[in-house]
């Protein structure tokens, strides 16, 4: 059985549109999909979600900038890593997400994670 | 209590406390020694008391002989003396008093010091279950082999050599120091756990319910609670959690002896008192920001507490099976979760989950699909009630599964 980690990405600007019951609603949906793949025993790490709008790149030791996708379309939201055979059946899983059922410009990144 | 009664009661009761004490005068690699010795006293109770009549204290005539009969034993045997005998610093001029002794708070610490030699990581699971109803729950070997669907040899080479590896990892009797405490804390709860699932599930046995098992669980619980090392939130939500489960005793079995499910139970037999000292322990546990797998499962079990089925009630059941199945999964929690959310959501959601766990070897999984199918697709619903029965293990449960199927058969024939 391989591991897999999920970059969850979302659209700041879109997520910031939302009604709190919205909100709510995404953070429920999420909730029951983490354990839905935890109920299959394929969670490996639930992992965290990150603080909306907060963060750095190093790019040297001096060149310090607001990280580069904090307040964009593609803010890093959330990680976790699941296991699964195969690539395709870690997308699978993926595809079952909530983030593709509201409008907050969502995407999940897979990969595969290195033994060695 | 006459005689006949009382010795078993009595064996129950106080053998445990003399190999206990006994145990942590000698060390644990003398526990044969130390089981042997209150054998012998039991052994001696029954031909005495049987001519003579009852002693005024049958305890105290039993630590009394025990006393005796290490006195006796440590003369005798030169080897153990001189090994133990600098240890308990054994002096035939003083009193028999100061050898052994039989107190109730040296009873207590050394029960609460052996539930730790027991449960030491290097002894298997479920070794360390077979020696805690033996050792610190003192039952008969009979009864532990019936419990586990065996014979005694098994039972007795299981622990043989649960006691070689205490032995050979030199375990001593003690507390582990403060900072491991928490650590090896996890194991003693499993084990306490898994004793108490033992008496209420019963899976491999034809008992429905050895509600000993589980009251003797609460019992060893309830030592870690009165130690103030030990009585840790973990501690007291687990106590909360068997006494939830336990508040349903009466409730789960009919007068046939037959396993009366949830939904059907007549909750005005519910031990109000068992669930109000569930919700006690529940709120002591909730002390600290711990959140161990136990508060969780009590928090699970205090919603089931009440009968009436309503949103909030199975929303709350949901997020914590939710919860658990992160902190570790299991296949029961995964079909618990399942069933929660059928309950929650709807039936064609938690059917649709029901078919991603995998776990088509499981009777339950089976079960739960035969209920989320029920008047959705009866046909689908009766094929899985009968590949359950099929891989069901104990008569109860399957007896449960042919009643499920009966219905289905009998509503057939309607027009």
């Amino acid at each position: 059985m391989k591991e897999f980690l999920f970059v969850f990405r979302v659209d700041l600007s879109k997520m910031k549109q939302l009604s709190p019951e919205m909100l709510q609603n995404v953070a429920e949906n999420a909730k029951n999909w983490v354990a839905s793949v935890a109920a299959q025993n394929k969670l490996a790490d639930k992992g965290n979600r990150l603080v909306p709008g907060s963060g750095k790149v190093l790019k040297s030791k001096s060149l310090i900038t607001d990280g580069p996708y904090v307040e964009t379309k593609e803010a890093i939201n959330g990680y976790l890593i699941i296991k699964a055979d195969t690539i395709e059946e870690a997308v699978g899983i993926a595809k079952g997400n909530p983030i593709f059922t509201f409008d907050i410009g969502g995407s999940i990144e897979v990969r595969e994670i290195s033994t060695l | 209590m006459n005689e006949e009664k009382l010795i078993p009661h009595l064996f129950r009761t106080e053998y445990r406390k003399i190999v206990a004490v006994l145990c942590k005068t000698f060390g644990l690699e003398h526990i044969e020694t130390a089981e042997d010795i209150a054998s012998d006293t039991f052994l001696q109770a029954s031909e005495t008391w049987g001519i003579k009549g009852l002693p005024e204290n049958p305890a105290a005539w039993l630590y009394t002989v025990a006393k005796n009969k290490t006195k006796n034993y440590l003369k005798r045997n030169k080897v153990l003396a001189d090994k133990i005998i600098p240890q308990i610093k054994y002096d035939s001029s003083q009193t028999e008093e100061s050898e052994i002794d039989l107190s109730e708070t040296n009873i207590r610490d050394s029960q609460l010091q052996m539930m730790f030699a027991i449960c030491h990581p290097s002894i298997a699971a479920e070794a360390q279950i077979a020696l805690a109803l033996r050792i610190l729950c003192g039952f008969g070997i009979d009864e532990i082999a019936s419990a586990f669907l065996t014979n005694k040899e098994t039972i007795n080479k299981r622990l043989f050599r649960a006691k070689e590896k205490l032995r050979a990892e030199n375990i001593s009797i003690e507390l582990p120091p403060p900072a491991e405490i928490s650590n090896r804390l996890d194991i003693v709860l499993r084990t306490l756990y898994l004793l108490y699932n033992e008496g209420y599930y019963t899976s491999q046995s034809e008992n429905v319910l050895h509600k000993e098992f589980c009251y003797e669980a609460m019992r060893l619980t309830y030592l870690l609670i009165e130690n103030e090392l030990t009585n840790l939130p973990q501690v007291n939500a687990l106590f909360a959690l068997m006494s939830f489960h336990a508040s349903r005793f009466d409730a789960r079995v009919n007068e046939n002896g037959d396993l009366v499910l949830y939904d059907e139970q007549d909750e005005t037999r519910w031990d109000q008192q068992l669930i109000q000292q569930g919700i006690y322990f529940l709120q002591q546990a909730s002390q600290g920001n711990q959140l161990s797998k136990y508060h969780l499962e009590a928090g699970i079990a205090y919603w089931h507490t009440i009968k009436a089925d309503t949103p909030k009630k199975w929303e709350n059941i949901l997020q914590l099976y939710n919860r658990l199945l992160q902190i570790e999964y299991s296949p029961i929690a995964a079909l618990n979760r399942t069933y929660a959310l059928s309950k929650a959501n709807g039936k064609a959601e938690a059917i649709a989950e029901a078919e991603k766990l995998q776990l088509s070897g499981n009777h339950l999984y089976h079960s739960l699909l035969g209920e989320l199918y029920t008047d959705v697709d009866n046909a689908k619903a009766l094929s899985h009630f009968r590949t359950a029965a099929g891989l069901a293990r104990s008569t109860a449960d399957k007896n449960i599964l042919v009643n499920k199927m009966r219905k289905f058969e009998n509503n057939a024939t309607l027009p």
